[in-house]
């Protein structure tokens, strides 16, 4: 067996999958302290959002990065779904899974696909505007109004008219508690999948635990903040 | 005693369709084991002049990794850390409905009723399970070769697997990582495995592959479920061996 057939393997393809969970969670942790910071300071939020909105390594070289894990983790999520159900041709007539397994472990598809479909909504509210502002009107400014300088950078104002739909803020707070499913197993698996399973695992599991919840609330918090206070 | 009914899979073979059947079984004691039980079931369905459930036994003693079934929706039913052989009927209630099912998974395709083929396993052992040894006269005593507690524990954990295929049937993708993990882990802690622990782990993970198993998401059901409790500690093993063997290769 060759390097070339890493992918093709089933160890391969849960070691690639564990290592776009790890970095699509490291990305996740520093989006919630940049979201954190619009509940303490506007102008801080402004200038971090501006920075990572136009400094070239974030925009060229991380964000393709991202999106590439971000395709990459849920096309793999479907091909090994389809592989897994594959490899059970007669299901059990009677399957008692609750006895052996969490919620969680069991369900990743589901609460992955409530994630996938919370994506899209976020990309129509922030990303894709963000983009055509940018990128197709060429306006690099982040100001309000770009013949106004004074008029002040446009994240916080965007980011607080977005949460002022009860509806879309219910839509945010349900998906959050998906991901909050889904990193409950996912966090864990990630270490298991690459080969981290030793005296460090029990305290990593502690610390999943925290993140798998506090990363999520965080976020419910930040979005009912703004909807109750602006 | 305990009146009983049971929902066993019945199929003529490998072809058939198969189905649940029902049976009744009565005065049953709770001190018989779960095989006794179905012994009984057989003598009555012969006496009818029936055919007799066919499942899988040898030793009744739970070493030999034979017996197998899915009852109730658990591989070797609702007791933890033992095989069907040692599954006692006080485990359940007069009056119960049992479903008894084969282990189920693509690897393991029924022969007939609850009997599955597993020679995947003994496939996926031919690959790499093995170690090379020097019978030319000289060969260093076993004993005289250094290996830390903690190593020689580990590996003689994981060579506790008696390959019965629990893991297999309690995981929601039919996924054999337990078991080949335990066959790579107890070869991989220990001086006499190092010579092919390359090829081992690559051309094992390869057969497994090939025999139709699915992928492991890390559910832990295979371990909750295993008659020898083999840990998970085992599949994170194999993947780091694996890994670091992809690259050396």
């Amino acid at each position: 067996m060759s390097k070339s057939t890493i992918l093709s393997s089933s160890i391969g393809r849960k070691f690639a999958m564990a290592l776009s969970a790890l970095f699509l969670m490291i990305f996740l942790l520093q989006h919630f302290l940049i979201n954190l910071l619009s509940v303490f300071s506007t102008d801080s939020f402004n200038e971090v959002s501006h920075f990572m909105g136009t400094f070239w390594v974030i925009q060229y070289v991380m964000q393709p990065v991202l999106i590439f894990g971000v395709i990459f983790h849920f096309v793999m999520g479907f091909v090994l779904e389809i592989k897994n159900n594959r490899a059970r041709e007669v299901k059990y007539a009677k399957n008692k899974g609750a006895a052996n397994s969490s919620w969680m472990s069991r369900n990743m598809i589901w609460s992955g696909l409530a994630i996938l479909s919370f994506m899209a909504l976020h990309f129509i509210d922030f990303w894709i505007p963000e983009i055509n502002i940018k990128y197709i009107q060429g306006d690099m400014s982040g100001l309000l109004d770009p013949t106004l300088p004074e008029s002040g950078f446009r994240y916080f104002e965007e980011l607080v008219h977005k949460f002022e739909n009860p509806i879309r803020v219910g839509a945010y707070c349900l998906a959050f508690v998906f991901l909050a499913l889904h990193l409950l197993h996912g966090f864990s698996s990630a270490f298991q999948s690459a080969g981290a399973n030793n005296k460090y695992t029990k305290g990593m599991e502690r610390f999943s635990k925290i993140y798998s919840v506090g990363v999520p609330l965080g976020f419910v918090f930040i979005a009912l903040f703004h909807h109750f206070n602006h | 005693m305990m009146n009983l009914t049971l929902k066993i899979w019945r199929q003529k073979n490998a072809s058939d369709k198969g189905s649940i059947v029902d049976y009744q079984v009565s005065d049953i004691s709770p001190d018989m084991s779960f095989l006794e039980m179905l012994d009984i079931l057989n003598n009555q369905l012969i006496e009818k002049g029936d055919s007799p459930v066919a499942f899988d036994h040898d030793c009744r003693e739970g070493i030999c990794g034979m017996c197998s079934l899915y009852i109730n929706g658990e591989a070797h039913g609702p007791d933890r850390k033992v095989t069907t052989c040692q599954l006692h009927m006080r485990k359940f209630k007069d009056g119960d409905t049992i479903y008894i099912e084969p282990f189920r998974a693509k690897g393991f395709p029924v022969i007939k009723d609850l009997v599955v083929d597993r020679g995947a396993f003994d496939r996926i052992q031919h690959a790499g399970g093995f170690i090379s040894v020097n019978t030319s006269g000289n060969t260093q005593d076993a004993n005289a070769i250094p290996i830390s507690k903690h190593d020689a524990d580990k590996a003689m954990d994981a060579a506790t697997c008696i390959g019965c295929g629990a893991c297999v049937a309690s995981c929601k993708n039919s996924s054999a990582m337990l078991f080949v993990s335990a066959k790579v882990s107890q070869y991989a802690l220990l001086p006499q495995g190092q010579i092919e622990a390359t090829d081992r782990v690559l051309n094992m993970v390869q057969q497994m592959d090939e025999e139709g198993f699915g992928n492991c998401t890390n559910t832990g059901a295979c371990e909750v479920e295993c008659p020898k409790g083999i840990s998970l500690e085992n599949i994170a093993r194999m993947n780091r061996e694996f890994m670091k063997a992809s690259i050396k290769s």
